[in-house]
Parts: C-alpha cells; sequence; structure tokens
C-alpha cells in the first residue's frame, strides 16, 4: 500500500551526461508503471536512483510521503531485480532468500515460513537447494523476484528482468510476473525497452527520450494517441512521411493529402493497419515487396523518392512487385513542433 | 612465478567468459609433450638421484637404490632448523603480505583516489627491473639499520618480493566480482561492510586462495634475498642447499634436499584442493 513519488529528479554524470533531466512521476498505489524508451534514454539511472544506487543531482523522492532521497538502498524499503539477475553464486537459492531476512534477525523459523511461501509463489517450490547455476535462466530470475519479494518491499522495481530470456520464455515470465504484481497488489516500476512487454504489463507506460518524458499514459492510449512523433515512431510500427502542407494539402513526392492545418512544414503518422491500397496505373506509390503471413500481409511500398512505406493488407496475394498504388488513409496523425496538430 | 602471475591475472580476470573448448590440435600437443618432458623429466631424474646410492655412467638406471642420504641428511641438524625456519619466515611473509596488500588490493580495485595508477604502476615497475642490483641496495640501508642476519630483515625483504601478485591478482579478484551482486545485497539489507563479508570475499575468494598459495610457496624457495640480508645468522632451506652444493659435490645431496623443498608445493596444492575444492580452485585460475 504505498505511493512513490518523483519530483523533479535529474542525474548528471560526469562528462557531463544528462542522464535524467527533470523528470517526475507518481506512481500509484498497486499501480505497475512501465519506463519504455530506447538505450541510453536514462530508464536505468531513474530506476537506480529510486533503489538508491545512484545519487540524483537534484530533486526530490518520496515513498508514501517519507523523503528517501538521501537514503542508503540498505534503508529503502524498495526490492530491485537486475537485468542480470546478480544472483549469489556461493549460496543456493535457501541461502540467497534467507539472507535478507536473516539481516533483519528474523528467528529462523520464520525465515524457512517465508522462504518455502516464497518460493510457492514464485513457482519453485521445493527449489532451495539448488545452486544457482543448477538453474535455466528462468528459473534464475524467479529466483531473483523471490529474493525482493520475500522482504515485503514497499516499491517493486525491474531493470529488464526478462531481456536475457528467448521470445518465448520471456511472453510467460511476463505473464506470472504481472499475476504475481496483482495478487500481491506491489507498487510496481518496471524498465524495459521491449514495447509489447510494456504494452502487456503495465497500467501506466512512460515514454522517456534523452531523460525526459515524452508521454505518460495507459498502454492503449499510448498507441492510439501518441502525442509526439517520437512516441508515435517508437510504439508499434508506424509510418512517419515528413512533407509540407500548403492551403489545406499535406504533400510528399506524388502524394497528396488534405489536412486543415496552417502551412508548413508537417510529419504525418499513418499505422500499416490504416493504410489502404488501391491499384492504379498512375498511383503514387510503388509496391517493392509483399509478405504474406497467413493471416495477413504487409506490403512494401515507396514513394518514389525513396520514402518507404508499409501497409497491412487482408489480401496479400492482390498485390504484386513493381505494381503502382494510390494511398488511402483510414485514420492517421499530423505533426509539427513536436506535438500534434491534427488527427482523423 | 614472475612470468607466471601475469597470465595469471590475465586468466582470472576472464571469470565469467564460457569455457574454451580445446580443439586436439597438434600445435597443442607437441606443446604438452615438450612442457612435460621440459617439467617432469628433470624433476623424475632429481627424484631417482635422491633415492640412488650408486650410479655410474653408461648405465640407464642406478645400479643401486638406497636411502644412506636420507638419514645423513635428516640426521643434521642444520637441515632441521633450516626447514622450521623456512616455514616460519613463509607463514610470517604471508600473513603480513595478505594483511598489508589485500585492503591495498580492494582500494586498487574499488576506490578511486589521486594517485591511484601511479602507485599501482609502481607496484608493478618494481619487477620491471633486474632484481638483484635492487637487493643490493636495499641490504645497504638494512646494514644501517642492523637488520641484516635479522629474522624481520628477511621478513621485510621477502614481503617485498610478494607484493606483485599479492596486490595484482586479488586485485583482479576483486575487479571481477559482479558489482550487482553487491548492489543485489546492499537492497536487500546489508550495510557496506556486511556486503564485503558475505559477498564480495566469498566470490573472489578462490582466485585470492591462490594468490596466497603463490605467495607462500614463492616465499618458501626465494633465495637471492634471504642469502643477501640473511647470511650468515639466517639459513633457510634453500640457502643450506647451496651451501651443501657449493662445499661437496655429491649429486645425492642436492637431490635430497630438492625433494624436500617440493614438500610444501606439495602441502600446499593438497591444502588447496581440500579447502576450496578441484572444481572452485580451478575457477581461480580462470578455467
Ligand atoms: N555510471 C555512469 N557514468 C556515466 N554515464 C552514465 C553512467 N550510467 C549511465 N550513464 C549514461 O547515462 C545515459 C542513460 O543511461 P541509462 O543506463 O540510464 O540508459 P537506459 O535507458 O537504461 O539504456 P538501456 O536501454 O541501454 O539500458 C547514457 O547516456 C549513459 O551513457
Ligand atoms: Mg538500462
Amino acid at each position: 500500500m504505498s505511493v512513490l513519488k518523483i519530483t523533479d529528479v535529474s542525474k548528471i554524470f560526469a562528462g557531463p551526461t544528462v542522464a535524467v533531466d527533470n523528470f517526475s512521476l507518481e506512481v500509484g498505489d498497486g499501480e505497475l508503471v512501465c519506463l519504455l524508451g530506447p538505450s541510453g534514454s536514462g530508464k536505468s539511472t531513474l530506476l537506480r536512483m529510486v533503489g538508491g544506487f545512484e545519487r540524483p543531482t537534484s530533486g526530490l523522492m518520496t515513498i508514501d510521503g517519507d523523503d528517501i532521497t538521501q537514503l542508503p538502498p540498505e534503508r529503502r524499503p524498495t526490492g530491485m531485480v537486475f537485468q542480470s539477475h546478480a544472483l549469489w553464486t556461493h549460496m543456493n537459492v535457501f541461502k540467497n532468500l534467507a539472507f535478507g531476512l536473516k539481516l533483519r534477525g528474523l528467528p529462523k523459523e520464520q525465515i524457512t515460513e517465508k522462504v518455502e511461501a516464497v518460493l510457492e509463489l514464485v513457482g519453485l517450490a521445493g527449489y532451495g537447494t539448488r545452486g544457482v547455476n543448477q538453474l535455466s535462466g528462468g528459473q534464475q530470475q524467479r529466483v531473483a523476484l523471490a529474493r525482493s519479494l520475500v522482504l515485503e518491499p514497499k516499491i517493486l522495481l525491474l531493470d529488464e528482468p526478462f531481456a536475457s530470456l528467448d521470445q518465448h520464455l520471456r511472453e510467460r515470465l511476463r505473464e506470472e510476473v504481472r499475476d504475481i504484481q496483482q495478487r500481491l497488489k506491489i507498487t510496481t516500476l518496471f524498465v524495459t525497452h521491449g514495447q509489447d512487454e510494456a504494452l502487456a504489463m503495465a497500467d501506466r507506460i512512460v515514454v522517456m527520450r534523452d531523460g525526459r518524458t515524452e508521454q505518460i499514459d495507459r498502454p492503449d492510449v499510448v498507441y492510439r494517441e501518441p502525442q509526439t512523433p517520437f512516441v508515435a515512431g517508437f510504439i508499434g510500427t508506424m509510418n512517419l512521411i515528413e512533407g509540407e502542407v500548403s492551403k489545406g494539402r499535406f504533400a510528399r513526392a506524388d502524394f497528396r493529402i488534405d489536412i486543415p492545418i496552417p502551412d508548413g512544414p508537417a510529419t504525418l503518422a499513418i499505422r500499416p493497419e490504416a493504410l489502404d491500397l488501391e491499384a492504379a496505373e498512375a498511383g503514387v506509390a510503388q509496391v517493392h515487396r509483399v509478405t504474406d503471413y497467413g493471416t495477413h500481409g504487409l506490403v512494401d511500398l515507396d514513394l518514389g523518392d525513396g520514402t518507404r512505406l508499409k501497409a497491412m493488407v487482408a489480401h496479400p496475394d492482390l498485390f504484386s512487385e513493381g505494381q503502382k498504388v494510390n494511398l488511402k488513409p483510414q485514420a492517421m496523425a499530423a505533426y509539427r513542433d513536436n506535438a500534434r496538430v491534427y488527427r482523423s | 612465478m614472475k612470468q607466471l602471475a601475469p597470465a595469471l591475472v590475465m586468466a582470472s580476470g576472464r571469470r565469467k567468459s564460457i569455457p574454451v573448448r580445446i580443439p586436439t590440435d597438434w600445435t597443442g600437443i607437441i606443446f604438452a609433450v615438450v612442457l612435460s618432458a621440459a617439467v617432469i623429466l628433470p624433476l623424475l631424474v632429481v627424484g631417482v638421484w635422491a633415492f640412488t646410492e650408486v650410479w655410474r655412467y653408461p648405465n640407464v638406471i642406478p645400479q643401486q637404490f638406497g636411502l644412506r642420504f636420507w638419514n645423513q641428511t635428516l640426521t643434521r641438524a642444520d637441515v632441521w632448523s633450516a626447514l622450521t625456519l623456512s616455514l616460519q619466515l613463509s607463514t610470517v611473509v604471508t600473513l603480513l603480505s595478505a594483511a598489508i596488500c589485500l585492503p591495498a588490493a580492494y582500494a586498487f580495485a574499488r576506490l578511486s583516489f589521486p594517485g591511484r595508477n601511479v602507485l599501482f604502476f609502481s607496484f608493478l615497475a618494481g619487477h620491471a627491473f633486474p632484481k638483484f642490483g635492487l637487493l643490493i641496495a636495499i641490504a645497504a640501508i638494512f646494514l644501517q639499520l642492523n637488520l641484516i642476519g635479522t629474522f624481520w630483515g628477511v621478513v621485510l625483504i621477502q614481503l617485498v618480493g610478494t607484493l606483485l601478485f599479492m596486490i595484482w591478482i586479488p586485485v583482479a579478484a576483486f575487479q571481477s566480482v559482479d558489482r550487482r551482486m553487491e548492489e543485489a545485497a546492499r537492497d536487500v539489507g546489508a550495510g557496506p561492510f556486511r556486503v564485503f563479508w558475505s559477498i564480495t570475499l566469498p566470490q573472489a575468494g578462490p582466485t585470492i586462495a591462490a594468490a596466497v598459495l603463490l605467495s607462500f610457496v614463492g616465499t618458501f624457495y626465494e633465495t637471492e634475498g634471504a642469502w643477501l640480508i640473511g647470511a650468515p645468522g639466517i639459513r633457510t632451506m634453500p640457502v643450506l642447499m647451496i651451501s651443501f652444493i657449493n662445499n661437496q659435490m655429491v649429486i645425492q645431496y642436492g637431490a635430497v634436499l630438492s625433494v624436500m623443498l617440493w614438500v610444501p608445493s606439495f602441502i600446499a596444492l593438497m591444502f588447496a584442493r581440500r579447502v576450496i575444492g578441484g572444481g572452485a580452485f580451478a575457477r581461480g585460475f580462470g578455467g
């Protein structure tokens, strides 16, 4: 039952590198917030500041109103799961989980009880005597999660915990983690640079870029209504077309479309699934490649000036390489000066 | 030993790498054969000589085996006192070296302080120049300090000799400990000292044990310093052996003492295997 509040936090490394730039966020009680962004956008740095492993250059962090900004990691009510699991290889699974409890001076029976309960929770009952290196990658990551959970932290922090696992396992584990998180109603901050992970798990997504927030919203909103061209391009597949608007008409190469905004440069964003194609002798785009995925097809297009677009089609066999087509967007958005100015 | 140390450091530096599969190539096999011939053959010859009473030229094996020279050697009081002294020296030097070097190694590996690189380099530089000249200079200083011919004089000189691998190897060991493991320990509530004791030290342990072992064995066999500073009062096993060989050219005396000198190596190796286990020990060497 905890709220994490980050207010105007910055981190400047020697160099100087501004890793996190005036960042603010409130993670509500029992909420799972994903920090999503490209490599180097400051996600890990932010998470490590919450965990106490980096000191903010400026700003304030509180948990349930208590200032934690200056506390060392061992005195924070946070639990961190690292990408590299960071289990202690000279201890078996039980000792890994019991270490923190022992430091808290709990009696032996209670430690055993708690460790067994948490092993059960992560689906590893009976694995206590195993060595860390006798576990698979997925099991190691589960133990790492259990090591944090057993101490009942107020805030759970996860830094790309599944990054080193294969696709299949990753999908399974993220469901498990989401289940556990919802069962325990634990306030969670989760770092990833996989958008599908964020879309699948998060209550809210924070899209980060260069240490700053681009957008904070529910996953479906981030997907459907990206606030900036960066978010539009980062979440899902998006056709971003730079062009000029003149007298209410957007133009790029031979492609023209009406957009009721003032004259000037603009970026048009169209999802592949919202881009319909119409075969035409004098079409503005040429089919470059057709890929058939069984359930649907993907058509790569060329606007003639090197601009590449993707369109999702129901019947890929209707299109062939070299064919000319016209573009019929069903929905689109236009951006100017890093803000959305039009949506249809 | 001097050539060995850098190789060890490099090896232990890549502990986390995937074990390299050794392909059965002929170059490797030839290397192995030549190496074992170079290492084992002399040992074998010396070992045989130690138990030989008569062995004249054209014969491939000795005419008469026996323990006569063992008897003669082991009944000598100076052999026993030299052995005891050598063991004492090695123990004291190793313990002192560990007490001084391990904290220093940790500091080099983990902290940044002004002059860190210069200081670290100076440890290595001391071993880059011919050692004997350095020893003479130190001997001159020790003479003024009345340390010549004393136990602690020899301890000091031998201590200097261990600094290289007692700093270099543990630095590599501490550096190769995963920082995330330490952070994870902080995360569950351990203070910095507890982290060092419960995580860093056990993780670096096997490699550090290897360094301590090298230091012990290396000190036991150290001759130049022990002779230059210790003579005439302090006579270690290797020094005694040299004087034996100089005084009477009986091969068997040298051979018997040689075999006796192997004892600490074997004890140390067995100890190492028992205490840290074959696998962990190999890992310390980057295996
Ligand atoms: N200890 C450090 N010293 C100096 N610069 C650092 C340090 N840690 C991170 N940085 C810099 O801060 C910026 C943000 O790094 P950070 O690790 O937070 O990115 P990230 O979003 O987690 O990226 P990734 O997805 O690759 O993990 C980068 O430019 C990085 O080079
Ligand atoms: Mg990161």
